[in-house]
């Protein structure tokens, strides 16, 4: 009797789980909609000044990491299916992929970033302050952005070690994945921003 | 692949449909080939770029919504949650832009 008691102690409710997730992207996607809005207002307001700046930055860079974004979140997606068939190092494989595109993704943003720098472009830069009023706005809004986006990844990356660990350990498993799909829907949410980056910046020329 | 694209699974509630490895290939692909079409247009111009933007890109963002993030395959609460705040999001678009259109 006692024993039945204590095995239906053991409160889980998935769907729950989801939704909390889900409430909190929606605070995320609030987050970045705000950035978004004032990058439209700010684009309306120096149309030249961003397309002049537009060209600045490295279309190839920004396509490329697209697909290899896109690709991360493909392999997260299976690594779901994979635990939901019940084949863990397939799940752990698609995740280490996933996990290694992420990496790219920061690897070939910083070399990006640092060419920026480079040419004397980074926040508070001497020579920034000699370009148009609207460039400014332009580098500013791309590094807060593209670098709230990037501290998103970084994050993201962490999580899916973790998941990782736990597909590995057997926390997560064919009957028991909701961490897996919730660590999921963020790292697809990380994607999702930078869909809507992409056209914004990189090809705003 | 030869699995096919559903296999039930006795997962939280029984009775949901799980997509398989295909499904998502042929979205991931469709997210590819929307990419090369929003750069593709991009080199038309600026108002061909801006266009590709305002269509293609909610396209894209609606395919990993829907399939990637599973939306397809929830009940309507967690679809509400999106829309809403999609609505209230737009609505913040409005009201800014027919602010600046006046001035």
């Amino acid at each position: 009797m006692s024993e039945l008691v204590q095995a239906h102690a053991v409160h889980r409710d998935d769907f729950g789980a989801r939704l909390g997730m889900w409430l909190f992207l929606v605070t995320e996607m609030v987050l970045f909609g705000g950035l978004f809005i004032a990058y439209s207002y700010m684009r309306s307001t120096y149309p030249a000044d961003f397309h002049h700046a537009g060209a600045e930055l490295n279309a190839t860079l920004g396509v490329t990491n697209t697909l290899v974004l896109l690709t991360s979140s493909l392999t997260v997606a299976l690594s779901i299916v994979a635990i939901q068939r019940g084949d863990r190092l397939k799940s752990m494989a698609f995740l280490s992929a996933s996990l290694l595109l992420g990496l790219t993704f920061l690897a070939i943003k910083a070399t990006e970033w640092a060419a920026k720098f480079h040419h004397g472009l980074y926040p508070n830069a001497p020579h920034l302050a000699t370009l148009p009023h609207g460039e400014q706005v332009f580098f500013g809004l791309y590094f807060t952005m593209t670098g709230l986006h990037g501290l998103h990844v970084i994050i993201g990356l962490g999580v899916l070690t973790y998941m990782l660990i736990q597909v590995a350990r057997g926390r997560i498993c064919q009957d028991r994945y909701v961490q897996l799909e919730n660590a999921g829907l963020y790292w697809h949410l990380v994607d999702v921003i930078w869909i809507f980056l992409l056209p914004l910046f990189y090809l705003a020329a | 692949m030869s699995e096919s694209a559903l296999t039930s699974s006795a997962h939280d509630d029984g009775s949901v449909a799980h997509p398989g490895y295909g499904t998502f290939v042929k979205v991931w692909l469709a997210l590819v080939i929307l990419t090369g079409l929003l750069v593709l247009m991009s080199h038309f111009g600026q108002g061909s770029a801006v266009w590709g933007l305002l269509l293609i890109t909610p396209v894209k963002a609606w395919l990993v919504f829907y399939f990637f993030m599973h939306l397809k395959y929830e009940g309507p609460l967690l679809k509400v949650v999106v829309l809403v705040t999609l609505g209230t999001m737009l609505i913040f678009f409005a009201l800014l832009f027919s602010d600046v259109a006046f001035r």
